[in-house]
């Protein structure tokens, strides 16, 4: 039977206390895309490892398409495709070279390579890249690639470890319409990920978090429980303010911002009547169909941080400066005969959060590179602060912080280490240094792990490590790449309660990010595409230029498909 | 600046230094090369084999085939019978060196006539060959005295400066010191900013106030402090281990150990900056260290190099370093003695600093391109 079957299996590490994946019994059934959700450390792919046969359970029995993976795991590798989280591609390699080796790792007769490839190929859409060196494909098409090479002999079984971590939307979106027509043809898949909207999109799934299964089934019956749990709540002058607010509230499940209004979800339906009257709504508020994500983070028990710590340790500042805090002009960068950033112009206020955002190979992240002197300009201005960063002075610099995607903390030397690092490179000593590393690890609760390093921490942690790293020293302005990436939606949660408490206290923010709903809770947006800006505006206005008549409460997805789609019509 | 200096030379200590992995990779090669080299890279020859084929069978041959017998060279000695054996015997590598005595050898010296030995080297040996074949020489030499009734006139006594016994880990041992400090001193520095650049840290130094010359010396300084570390280790081991006097001065040594230090970090660094992954740069430090190393005078005399390459040895820091360590360490020469090295090590560390430096402003934004 192409089915898989777990009897009470769990896994147990040595040296935890708690089990990685507790007792569970379950079945996943062929034919559909399964989604196995949950935030980082939920245990996914500690089951995922066990159903590959990588790890043996602790206890309890396991068959996958009638195999058991302990016995007969020769006989499981012929049918099973296992793509873990970061799959092996050879970066020196080519598309091509890369597909030969796989077909002869897994025994395919070499007469069946040419047929093979180009079925795999053309599904992948990767035809035109096959004498590319896989590391010169951007992290959509390697994703492809990856599926391509476990796809290659043909198995019926095919697990996937978070195959859309840092990958645009578009790219995902090809990736899961090839999933999904593989499972209509019979294959069996489990597709890993901590991103709400995969999950919403598998036929069925299981819910886990650490190592517990909370839910298991169709996604719609999980987000029906929430019915009339969720709210839209006018925003007021200060919707960023007002959010904290409401976070406080003790009905409050979870709140976020979206665009200019906040969007609270309630422990339980009733209450209501309860906040409105605490916060005199007088009927402005306004009942919306729940989502997915409301669901999950409800399941999980709601917002976990709902004060930043951070935001009470940083001073006030006024923000009466006239001179924007960031301001591009005509800022470009060519390499060689291609032009990454073509004529970007924009400015961001004070205490603002301005947002980046694009598909991979669009260019923000080179216009967000230039932006915070890491790259030199082609032509153009990046001016930081009013001045140009170019003279790469290190005053202005002492008044910047930067968070990068991978935390950027040194990996070997302790928390305590790298906090006295990173205070140390910004000119902070003695006295003030002290104090500001004491407050930091009081606000981020730090305490019992100074003298771990960072590599061992858990996710949430690490995020927070490098946050303080970057604010110790007080910086205006706070510049973050792609901080989130790869991030479980709790954590992110916390990320952004931070982030909106620094704003709040006038620090400039600039990000660059993948995620929609992020999108939502800046400022301004810019969108960039094929090197240049092509929209500049707020959220809420950004919906509105390409929402038509009949529609009402656009995703913010699907305004930024439009989008693209409308320039792409318009250039083509 | 000094202040951010200090912090980023203690982290860059502590992150060498923190883990007991990388802690004995610093140290433990160290000490398998101390106690193995001088015992490895020998040149002296000691237990090689002799064949002799005594074809005269006088007093005289069998005199001088007791002697070569007892020679320290040899420790093991074949006695031949026929000439197809002789062959055989360097055909088969079972002798180094063959000594064949003509029939009428004792006669002849007997008469005061010129008598003949005939001496076979395996030239596939050539080096200890030749010097199995100067020994053999000596001894014969010595013989000639011995049997003359009357000694000459003139006499020629040799005697060997700086290291009178000839003991072949007097050199050895000082010249490991510039080979410890060289593979020290660019390991620490082309791996340090490679691993920077695949963790990601690179770009949180390059938007602090740090300036590029900060991190550049910030990479340069624990090197240095590191390579100075393990130079003491075999500095030690030299002077109590070995028994190896310590002639010159202790503040000369190290303080030309230093600018020998700058002059590699040019390279070290130029190779990190050429390198994207610590892997790369790995090779690097060999691609480098291979050929500096051969041609240092370490391995062979420089003065038996062509005159191009010995020119060419100008600018490998190596050879000045080895030069310098063993004119300190056994001759006790002053700073007027080593000028001309001293001289040379700065040029190469002002061109390679310099060059590293341009590489290094630059590099930092090429390679962030791809990322």
């Amino acid at each position: 039977m192409n089915r898989i079957e777990l009897t009470a299996v769990s896994k147990s590490f040595e040296g935890q206390d708690k089990p990685a994946v507790a007792p569970m019994s379950l079945t996943i059934e062929a034919g559909k895309v399964t989604g196995l959700v949950g935030p980082d450390g939920a245990g996914k792919t500690t089951l995922l490892r066990m159903m590959a046969g990588l790890l043996s359970p602790t206890s309890g029995t396991l068959e996958v398409a009638g195999l058991v993976p302990d016995q007969s795991l020769d006989q499981l590798h012929a049918q099973l495709g296992y793509m873990p989280q970061k799959f092996g591609l050879y970066e020196d390699l080519t598309v091509r070279e890369n597909l030969n080796l796989y077909a002869d790792l897994r025994g395919v007769e070499p007469s069946l390579w040419p047929e093979t490839y180009h079925q795999l190929l053309t599904f992948t859409d990767l035809h035109a890249f096959t004498h590319r060196p896989a590391g010169k494909l951007s992290g959509g098409m390697k994703q492809k690639l990856g599926l391509a090479c476990t796809l290659v002999g043909s198995p019926k079984v095919l697990l996937l470890d978070e195959p859309g971590v840092g990958v645009d939307p578009i790219s995902r979106r090809e990736l899961w319409r090839m999933v999904h027509e593989l499972a209509n043809d019979g294959m069996l898949i489990l597709w890993s990920t901590s991103y709400l909207d995969e999950a919403e999109q598998c036929d069925q799934l299981v819910l886990m978090n650490e190592g517990e299964v909370l839910y298991q089934g169709v996604p719609d019956m999980m987000t029906a429980h929430m019915e009339g749990r969720c709210w839209l709540l006018p925003g007021g002058a200060h919707p960023r303010h007002y959010l904290t607010q409401i976070l406080q509230h003790p009905s409050v499940s979870d709140a976020v911002l979206q665009g200019r209004q906040v969007r609270a979800i309630l422990h339980d339906a009733s209450d209501i009547e309860n906040l409105s009257k605490a916060l005199s709504l007088n009927g402005n508020e306004k009942s919306v169909e729940p989502r997915f994500e409301d669901a999950f983070i409800d399941r999980l028990g709601g917002a976990s941080v709902r004060h930043s710590a951070l935001a009470e340790i940083l001073p006030q500042r006024s923000n009466h400066e006239s001179t924007p805090a960031i301001e591009a002009i005509e800022l470009t960068r060519t390499f060689g005969d291609f032009t990454a950033t073509d004529h970007v112009n924009f400015k961001v206020k004070r205490g603002e959060i301005f947002g980046l955002l694009g598909p991979n190979g669009a260019g923000k992240s080179t216009t967000f590179r230039m932006m915070c002197g890491l790259l030199p300009v082609s032509s153009g201005q990046a001016n930081v602060l009013g001045i140009n960063l170019k003279a790469r002075s290190g005053k202005v610099r002492r008044r910047l912080g930067y968070m990068a995607q991978k935390f950027s903390l040194y990996g070997h030397l302790s928390v305590l280490q790298n906090l006295r690092f990173f205070s140390g490179t910004y000119g902070l000593k003695g006295k003030e240094r002290r104090q500001r590393i004491e407050e930091m690890i009081h606000a981020f609760q730090l305490e019992p792990l100074l003298a771990q390093t960072p590599e061992s921490l858990p996710l949430g942690f690490k995020q927070r490590l490098a946050l303080a790293c970057a604010l110790m020293h007080q910086p205006e302005i706070l510049f973050l790449d792609e901080p989130t990436s790869g991030v479980d939606p709790l954590t992110r949660r916390e990320f952004w309660v931070h982030i909106n408490g620094m704003v709040e206290k006038g620090v400039t923010v600039m990000v660059t990010t993948h995620f929609m709903d992020e999108a939502e809770f800046c400022d301004r947006i810019g969108l960039v595409y094929h090197g240049k800006l092509i929209a500049l505006d707020t959220p809420d206005q950004l919906k509105q230029q390409v929402t038509k008549a009949s529609e009402s409460n656009l995703t913010m997805e699907e305004a930024f498909i439009r989008l693209i789609a409308k320039y792409d019509e318009v250039h083509s | 600046m000094i202040h951010r200096l200090l912090t980023l030379i203690i982290k860059e200590l502590q992150s060498l230094l923190r883990e007991r992995q990388t802690r004995i990779i610093l140290i433990v090669p160290v000490i398998i090369q101390v106690l193995v080299f001088p015992f490895a890279a020998t040149l002296d020859v000691t237990r090689a084999t002799v064949a002799i084929l005594n074809q005269d069978n006088g007093h005289a041959s069998i005199e001088l085939t007791q002697r070569i017998a007892q020679a320290s060279t040899f420790n093991k000695v074949i006695l031949l019978h026929d000439e197809p054996s002789m062959i055989e015997a360097l055909d088969r590598q079972s002798a180094l060196v063959i000594v064949r005595f003509e029939p009428s050898f004792s006669r002849h010296l007997a008469k005061g006539d010129t008598a003949h030995v005939q001496l076979l080297l395996d030239g596939r040996n050539s080096n200890s060959a030749q010097i199995a074949a100067q020994n053999i020489e000596k001894l014969i030499q010595k013989f000639a005295l011995s049997e003359q009734k009357h000694p000459p006139k003139s006499q020629l006594i040799t005697r060997h400066w700086y290291n009178p016994n000839l003991n072949y880990q007097w050199f050895v041992v000082p010249s490991l010191i510039a080979l410890i400090t060289t593979i020290g001193v660019l390991i620490v520095t082309a791996l340090s900013v490679a691993r920077e650049r695949e963790q990601g840290t690179l770009e949180q130094l390059l938007v602090s106030p740090l300036s590029t010359f900060e991190i550049f010396l910030g990479k340069a300084v624990p090197a240095i402090i590191i390579a100075t570390g393990q130079a003491t280790i075999v500095l030690l081991a030299a002077l109590w281990g070995y028994q190896i006097p310590f002639a010159g001065s202790l503040l000369l040594f190290y303080g030309s150990m230093t600018l020998y230090g700058i002059s590699l970090i040019g390279f070290g660094l130029l190779i990190s900056a050429l390198c994207n992954t610590q892997q790369q740069a790995f090779i690097g430090v060999f691609v480098f260290m291979m050929p500096a190393i051969l041609l240092s005078g370490y391995v062979a005399p420089i003065d038996n190099m062509p005159n191009w390459l010995q020119t060419l040895t100008w600018i490998n820091p190596v050879r000045h370093f080895t030069e310098i360590t063993k004119i300190i360490y056994l001759k006790g020469a002053g700073i007027d003695t080593i000028m001309p090295q001293l001289i040379a090590m700065a040029l190469i560390a002002c061109i390679t600093t310099i060059l590293a430096y341009i590489m290094f402003s630059r590099c930092f934004f090429i390679s962030l391109r791809d990322t």
